[in-house]
């Protein structure tokens, strides 16, 4: 096989976001995806509980809203004009969605069906509002399914399990990519006009998470290695409710159909951190109660976790204590069957790997970390941004988690990074096949393949005196101890140290399989040192960040301070290890910082 | 508890043939068989080879023999087994390019053929919003929404290992996602290319396939139904 391939655009990563950018840039230029999975292996196949969009189908509600929501729940740091431009768009979007086939719940009169989620609310009474378009509770599968069935019919181009290992830079312009093709070995360059990175986030640097494995930071971390920054790295969302010890997601949407958290005595404790939407308080808020909980005692055996409990008995309680009412203005009052029809796949999930049918018994929950709000700088345009002021990489686009927009801000709102996705990779799409439309195809630097080679004979000539995963246990084990739900300086400090040296002690793995045909042992490795270089990153970006906003909570700084901190932070990582930061301010257009209670 | 993992092997690299290699594991009852391929790869043989992702069974990737059965790695956990030896072994039917890793491509060719996307020309709703679609008819096709293409079923089928040509059962769940969606136009295409050699009659009902499922669909019936729907149209 040829192993130098030419295309105007080339999107790294068949996600949602790739998979949406790959169909409006096609139309309009040669566009190939590379990804290290098979597209419907993607990590947006595990979302479940919806995507936000205000269409007002159950209730009345506005784009206007659900953007306020969103600035609301990222802490002020989200940038305003990028949320409007999202939220709005949404609605069109889930639109487009229905209209490429995907099977939606529907309402009564057929329409999209909608559900409460966290965060969501009626901005004129403060209560939630339905506003997640939902498919049952696999509505990434069936997002990712129907993208990949329109690229089906659009006959896009696939190279499936090629890992892309490096970025071309030609006079700080995208020239391409190198990959490795996984069932051979080969390394391939890739050329192109446009390159769009979608690769994913990067929740296996901690212990505990929802994230696939194949989520190790591919898309940042090569663009570190060439000298560009990341934003934000220190807002890492912990999802309140992942299975205890597994992490494994339990949607939100178990609240948003009445499901309850109780601690060991059985109380609710979220009426004490959430009085007006308590279960269905923002992510890092019921994620930093749990904790706060645990560290009171009240955790269930001692054993850091607390119990979610969806039994019709329980949810019918709480919600005539609430007053709660289904869109006709009656009681809601649930049946078991009812329950399990709108979360089947989160019945399957407990029956399976804890033995519990929810409708029966509680689901031990503790938070996982689940979602990164941080990454590579974009414009509103999917542009990829070279430092605080705003210099554009000319023709190198970036979209959904890879991404940081900023439209999460310190912390993202449940159903908007499949919004994100839907909205940004879109765009991403189409501004890049402008862009290549009007580019000639700049010329390939000298020896391409050279630093991709580079890399991956170290990782194959390293001493040996020190083993992959042990690196890669040490790692998860710090980060979710001291850059978790909580963080203090001497924790921080501790962490950076320590990153250090395990990135230090990385250059003396050896990795073991000589061999070319699915080296994975090899590409594990190399995904390790991509998740060590942005553990250090986020280490670092959080110990600077002295006070607590969103995501990020600090012990030592328990307040938002937004003289000082009101900023997104940019970071770069040089060749000595040595992280360097930079700010840039926050774009605040008609909502006014203020404090965030729920 | 310590358990004997014996695991199929192949490199088409090297001049060793397929064989089996075991490794002793120190397992808990609640670890899933994907755990402890990890652990054997991560402290004991890096060379070892196989596909996964979500690691909770979404995402499709791990589908495998595990003492005989079809199943996802990370949907199988050791107290399940019941067994203090687990062999695993790639799926069948499809050619082992290394230890668990086989080659998907004809798989997703015969899903490809089923022209597995919605087919409607007609105008959109004027007010460009959702085409609209009862409960009861969204209902009707549910079941089949479901399938990752883990390639479970369609490799536990006899058919199917005795004809790759055999389009398989996952290909017909996906279509009939489609035939029974209410807003599809395609059905007569798709019921034609099924009523074709290598499609639905070439099922046997063994039930092979049902059984497989890491999903739970309903396969043998998603075919019946199918088959149905064909002898409705001719």
């Amino acid at each position: 096989m040829d192993t130098l391939h030419t295309y105007d655009v080339l999107v790294i990563g068949g996600g949602g976001a790739g998979l949406m950018a790959a169909l409006h840039a096609a139309p309009r230029a040669r566009t190939a995806v590379i990804s290290k999975l098979y597209p419907l292996r993607s990590h947006t196949g595990a979302a479940q509980g919806g995507i936000g969009a205000a269409l007002g189908n159950v209730e009345e509600d506005r784009w206007e809203w659900h953007a306020y929501d969103t600035v609301k729940g990222s802490d002020y740091l989200g940038d305003q004009d990028a949320i409007d431009f999202m939220c709005k768009e949404a609605v069109q979007s889930v639109y487009d969605l229905e209209h490429f086939g995907l099977p939606f719940s529907r309402t009564p009169d057929g329409r999209i069906a909608q559900r409460p989620f966290g965060g969501h609310t009626n901005n004129e009474t403060g209560k939630p509002v339905r506003r997640s378009c939902y498919a049952a509770d696999r509505t990434g599968h069936m997002i990712l399914q129907t993208l990949y069935q329109q690229c089906i019919k659009n006959e896009i181009t696939f190279y499936d399990e090629f890992q892309v290992v490096d970025l071309l830079l030609v006079d700080g312009r995208a020239a391409g990519v190198v990959a490795v093709e996984l069932a051979s070995g080969e390394l391939h360059t890739f050329r192109a006009r446009a390159v769009i990175f979608a690769t994913g986030g990067h929740g296996r640097m901690w212990e505990i998470t929802s994230n696939a494995y194949s989520f190790t930071g591919d898309g940042p971390a090569v663009l570190l290695r060439r000298g560009l920054p990341v934003e934000d790295m220190e807002f890492f969302q912990f999802h309140p409710t992942g299975i205890y010890k597994l992490g494994i997601l339990i949607t939100e949407a178990v609240r948003g159909e009445g499901g309850i958290l109780l601690n060991s005595k059985g109380e609710r404790f979220m009426e004490k951190y959430a009085p007006k939407i308590k279960d269905l308080a923002s992510r890092d808020v019921v994620s930093r109660a749990i904790y706060l909980e645990t560290r009171a005692g009240n955790d269930i055996n001692g054993q850091r976790y607390m119990l979610l409990d969806v039994r019709p008995e329980t949810v019918n309680r709480y919600a005539a204590l609430d007053g709660r009412t289904r869109p006709d203005g009656s009681p809601y009052v649930v049946s078991a069957e009812e329950i399990l029809s709108k979360i089947p796949d989160i019945a399957d999930f407990c029956r399976t790997y804890l033995g519990v049918d929810p409708v029966k018994q509680p689901i031990p929950i503790q938070p996982t970390a689940h979602y990164a709000m941080g990454g590579i700088p974009t414009s509103i345009r999917g542009e990829v941004l070279a430092d605080e002021t705003g210099r554009v990489v000319p023709g190198l686009y970036a979209a959904g988690e890879c991404a940081c927009v900023s439209v999460h801000g310190a912390n993202r709102l449940g159903t908007n990074s499949l919004v994100d996705l839907i909205v940004f990779g879109k765009h991403a799409g189409l501004n890049a096949a402008d862009f290549a439309a009007s580019a000639d195809l700049p010329p390939l630097p000298e020896n391409p393949q050279a630093f991709a080679g580079h890399q991956l004979a170290a990782l194959r000539g390293g001493s040996g005196k020190e083993r992959a995963a042990q690196i890669g246990r040490e790692m998860r084990a710090l980060m979710f101890d001291e850059v978790g739900v909580f963080r203090t300086e001497q924790g921080l400090e501790k962490a950076v140290e320590t990153l250090q040296d395990l990135r230090r002690r990385f250059t003396d793995i050896r990795v073991g399989d000589a061999g070319k045909a699915y080296n994975t042992a090899l590409l594990n490795a190399w995904e390790l040192g991509n998740l060590l270089d942005l553990a250090l990153v986020t280490a670092r970006a959080a110990l600077a960040r002295r006070e607590s906003r969103g995501a990020h909570a600090r012990d030592d700084y328990p307040a938002r301070d937004d003289q000082n901190w009101l900023k997104h932070s940019l970071a770069w990582l040089d060749e000595a290890g040595q992280v360097h930061l930079k700010y840039k301010p926050v774009t605040i257009t008609h909502y006014t910082p203020k404090e965030r209670t729920y | 508890m310590r358990l004997t993992l014996k695991i199929f092997r192949y490199d088409p690299n090297t001049s060793a043939g397929p064989h089996y290699d075991r490794f002793q594991v120190e397992a808990d009852p609640n670890d899933r068989v994907l755990d402890l391929l990890e652990a054997v790869r991560g402290d004991q043989d890096d060379t070892l080879s196989f596909r996964r992702s979500c690691a909770h069974g979404v995402c499709g990737s791990d589908a495998m023999r595990i003492n005989g059965l079809n199943a996802l790695a990370c949907k199988v956990l050791v107290k399940d087994l019941n067994s203090d030896t687990i062999q695993i072994e790639p799926l069948l039917g499809l050619r082992v390019e290394k230890d668990l890793i086989v080659d998907m491509e004809p798989f997703f060719a015969h899903y490809r053929s089923i022209l597995p996307y919605l087919i409607n020309d007609e105008p959109l709703p004027e007010d460009g919003k959702e085409r609209l679609q009862s409960e009861a008819e969204r209902e009707r096709f549910d079941d089949t929404t479901k399938c990752i293409l883990c390639a479970a079923c369609t490799t536990s089928c006899p058919s199917f290992w005795a004809d790759g040509q055999t389009i398989g059962p996952a290909a017909i769940v996906n279509a009939h996602r489609f035939i029974f969606d209410s807003r599809d136009r395609g059905r007569l295409k798709r019921l034609k290319i099924l009523a074709g050699q290598a499609g639905v009659w070439r099922c046997r009902t063994a039930f092979n396939c049902t059984e497989a499922c890491p999903r739970d669909i309903h396969i043998t019936r998603a075919i019946a139904e199918v088959k149905q729907e064909i002898l409705k149209h001719s």
